[in-house]
């Protein structure tokens, strides 16, 4: 099916879209890498309980947008945010907020797979026991309800002792998932999550996507048109640190307003 | 101003805020200690040389007597030694890893790399002690009643090279110490020598030999210009490592704090002079002279392994930008 | 002759050469691992191993020595593995583009090849001095010197093996740092750093410089830490120049088993600890 015939169809799948309150608003946002811009004047909202993506070529600024999310930008001297974003009505950009605990509220998956160096139920539980103490039972309650929020119960219920590392690399990647909706963040944000995975695990990952749509504020980051087309309900497109435009999907692909939007989807360069 | 609710003080997170502290504080001493274990060095060093420099000045680096009973030391005896011993040593070992390396990295077929690889850097961490043993017991005799005489004989009374082999043949002294100390640094040079040329990227070497060259012209035109700095800094570690170096050649240098021009007499160098006599040495003149000979070595070693050092440094930064 | 005969000729030279070194270098170290193997071989028995050291001329072992010895090193260990390890933490984890960083790089590298014996004689300076009498400590206290630097540069050079998505991942559930290093990075490095850690001891356990004026050496078998403890490479050199033939048997031995011990090291920490690490199921 092409672009647009997914975004048709994923239109009428959710059309609540456009009532829900914002979760996270940006304003005015700029980014630098050191003496580079990366990122210019970026205003938006991501709604809560729908999967907005984030498209555009490489070094548009994308990732760079979603990593200021959870403030991942931090761990870099030099990298730097200025403007808001606020979460809930909150700025999460002020400079007396705890970022540890703000993670807790923000999750992120990466494009790469990484399970931690211990076992399946160690992994899920990882996020937990960082958080606070937890008793036995109800850790293993919420792995399992993580598991299977990830579609992986079933996989992997009788191997939860088992290094992660021994998974296929679909399997890591839901486990990945897995791990980060175990502390129940009420924010995902999606990296190119399915960039290495074959094309059947992709379409399991997209599937558990769009079960996570209905509970958490989902923003994702592809290159592929498709993927976007096929789960997101909202759009934006980037191009070179600025949000060119953002819209619900099915009108991002079958009528973008900017002439950008429209050589970008139709695929006349990328 | 917006009110900021995001949890910022539950205890569970005041812990881990303070354990950070801890860690990181634990990290940066651990580290720090490492600089102050060098200042720590030269500080004692200095201190404990201080009697024997302040007394002889500038003597102690020009004067050959070394005279526990009258307390006189001058170093020249040591440093010749030490720097003597090492060229030598060097001169043996540098073009002889240049060719184990070139065979591990272009000649050798695949199924024998990996053991003569591992051989080698096993053979690195053997300790010195053993080289000096064996030198001991079974290369001096055998420099002693084959080798140096042959030498005395046939080269003994060329004009001018002659006078390295005069003397009679004690079978331990500078040139046995010399090849001793060539055998010990071999493995270590071969190894960072190889390192070295396998850093070359094959596409510069593929170039070359499609254009017709032979594996010898790869070597000579490719591989050791681009490795130079490595190969350099490769050399000078080893030197570092023969300037320093003390049971290989404590055992056959025959400890006399004698210059002589003959390569076969015996003399010291300054590490065997220390490890030889300052467990007996009594008179803090003696013993301070003994670590003021110390003091010598360390500038002498820090000088070339920081040099050293320095260039592999480069070359790390030159690999990584041309990948 | 033509050019390129000429070429070729030297060529085959060249290798030739080459092929030449290589047996020659392989040959001498061959030898000398054989007459190690020889020599050390006829003095093995049940007494080497429960005897202490002989006055000259009597019948004895090396249980002294071997006993100090790893006494020894087992405690210079104990101190310089922490050391190294959080050293190298920081400058993997904490600083890693720092100048202080690159400073404490640069002087650790000097360090790591700097010539033992002047650490025996920072030592003595600074312990043996102090007490006024060698001991045990003093001597642990410069094979830890020495020991630290190579754990400082493995440490390092394994934690930055770990892939930083890893690091990020953890980064992004909200770990602080050092839960990020203790969790998850030191045992993704684990055999990494266990493989430092032998290669640490093996290079201590031949040095004989820095014991030479810090531990001394003991006829007897010592369990006091504050006085002069035996140690195998003392012991070889003090037998090795004597002109007993018994002591010079025993210093041969002594040598072999220095040897065969740190052969065994290097062999285990760079395949059986690296297979570990690496086969518990990376994709």
């Amino acid at each position: 099916m092409s672009a647009t015939e997914a975004a048709t169809r994923v239109e009428s799948t959710n059309a609540s879209s456009n009532t829900q309150l914002s979760k996270v608003e940006v304003r005015n946002l700029d980014f630098y890498y050191g003496e580079t811009q990366a990122l210019r004047d970026i205003n938006l909202s991501l709604a809560d309980k729908s999967i907005t993506a984030f498209i555009g070529p490489s070094g548009c600024g994308k990732s760079t947008l979603l990593r200021v999310f959870n403030r991942m930008y931090a761990l870099y001297p030099g990298h730097r945010a200025a403007g808001e974003v606020l979460l809930d009505g909150q700025n999460i950009l002020a400079p007396n907020v705890d970022i540890a605990s703000l993670r807790f509220r923000v999750g992120m998956v990466f494009q790469k797979p990484t399970p931690f160096p211990m076992s399946i139920f160690d992994n899920v539980a990882f996020g937990l026991r960082l958080s606070r103490r937890i008793a036995r039972a109800e850790l293993e309650q919420r792995v399992e309800s993580a598991l299977r929020d990830a579609a992986m119960w079933d996989e992997v219920k009788g191997k939860l002792g088992e290094d992660g590392r021994g998974l296929s690399g679909g399997q890591q990647q839901r486990l990945c998932i897995a791990r980060t909706i175990a502390v129940q963040p009420e924010v995902i944000l999606f990296d190119e999550p399915t960039a290495a995975l074959d094309p059947i695990s992709t379409l399991r990952v997209e599937e558990t996507l769009q079960g996570l749509a209905e509970k958490y504020c989902i923003a994702i980051v592809t290159h592929n048109l498709q993927q976007a087309a096929r789960i997101s309900n909202v759009t934006g497109f980037m191009l070179m640190g600025e949000l060119v435009e953002v819209g619900p999907t099915a009108q991002m692909f079958t009528a973008p307003r900017d002439r950008r939007t429209d050589d970008y989807v139709t695929g006349r360069f990328g | 101003m917006i009110e900021n609710s995001l949890p910022t003080d539950t205890p569970h997170i005041r812990r881990q805020r303070a354990g950070e502290q801890v860690f990181r504080t634990a990290t940066l001493v651990a580290a720090l200690l490492v600089l102050v274990l060098l200042g720590g060095v030269a500080i004692a060093l200095l201190k404990g040389a201080w009697p024997a420099l302040s007394t002889f000045k500038l003597d102690f680096l020009t004067k050959e007597v070394w005279n526990p009973v009258t307390d006189k030391f001058g170093a020249v005896a040591p440093i010749y030694g030490t720097l003597v011993t090492s060229l030598i040593a060097i001169l043996l070992a540098v073009p002889t890893s240049f060719g184990i390396a070139i065979f591990l990295t272009e000649l050798s077929p695949r199924w024998l790399k990996r053991p003569v690889g591992v051989a080698i850097e096993l053979l690195a961490g053997v300790p010195s002690i053993i080289f000096g043993i064996w030198g001991l017991f079974v290369l001096s005799p055998i420099l002693q009643h084959s080798f140096q005489p042959w030498l005395i004989e046939h080269l003994g009374s060329i004009a001018g090279v002659g006078v390295l082999f005069k003397g009679p043949p004690f079978g331990i002294g500078i040139l046995t110490a010399s090849f001793v100390l060539a055998i010990m640094i071999l493995p270590f040079i071969s190894a960072v020598m190889r390192d070295v040329f396998e850093t070359v990227p094959d596409v510069l070497k593929e170039s070359a030999y499609g254009l017709g060259a032979t594996t010898w012209e790869v070597v000579w035109n490719v591989v050791v210009p681009y490795s130079r700095a490595g190969m350099v800094g490769g050399i000078m570690l080893g030197l570092g490592r023969a300037l320093g170096e003390t049971m290989a050649v404590t055992f056959v240098i025959g400890n006399a704090h004698r210059v002589s021009s003959s390569l076969i007499a015996p003399g010291t160098t300054i590490s065997a002079a220390i490890a030889n006599e300052f467990t007996e040495a009594v008179g803090d003149l003696y013993t301070s002279s003994l670590v003021a000979l110390g003091v010598l070595l360390f500038v002498i070693t820090f000088i070339v392994i920081a040099a050293a050092r320095l260039m592999l440094m480069r070359l790390d930064r030159r690999a990584m930008s041309t990948v | 002759m033509s050019r390129h005969l000429f070429r070729k000729l030297v060529n085959v030279l060249a290798l030739a050469l080459s092929s030449l070194a290589t047996l020659a270098g392989l040959a001498f170290l061959g030898a000398i691992l054989w007459t190690l193997l020889k020599n050390g071989v006829a003095g093995l028995s049940l007494d080497l191993f429960t005897q202490s050291t002989p006055p000259p001329g009597g019948s004895g072992g090396l249980f002294n020595a071997i006993f100090g010895s790893v006494v020894m090193t087992l405690l210079a260990i104990a101190v310089s593995a922490p050391v190294g390890v959080l050293a190298g933490t920081y400058l993997a984890e904490y600083g890693r583009t720092s100048r202080l960083s690159s400073v404490i790089r640069f002087v650790n590298d000097v360090l790591l090849s700097a010539p033992s014996i002047i650490i025996g004689l920072f030592v003595y300076e600074l312990i043996v001095v102090r007490m006024g009498h060698f001991s045990a400590i003093a001597g642990a206290v410069a094979l830890a010197i020495i020991s630290v630097p190579v754990m400082v540069r493995t440490t390092e050079d394994m934690l930055r093996l770990v892939p930083q998505g890893m690091k990020d991942a953890s980064t992004a559930l909200g770990a602080y740092k050092w839960r990020t290093t203790l969790d998850i990075i030191y045992p993704a490095a684990r055999s990494g750093i266990v493989t430092g850690l032998l290669l640490a001891i093996a290079r201590v356990s031949g040095e004989t410089a820095p014991l030479l004026f810090t531990a001394l050496n003991n006829q007897f078998l010592s369990t006091n830490l504050n006085a002069p403890m035996a140690n195998l490479p003392v012991v070889i050199f003090q037998f090795a120049l004597s002109p007993y033939k018994d002591w010079q048997q025993l210093a041969w031995s002594g040598a072999l088993l220095i040897t065969l011990s740190i052969l065994l090291l290097s062999i285990i920490a760079r395949f059986v600890v690296s297979r570990l690490g690496a086969g518990s199921g990376r994709t």
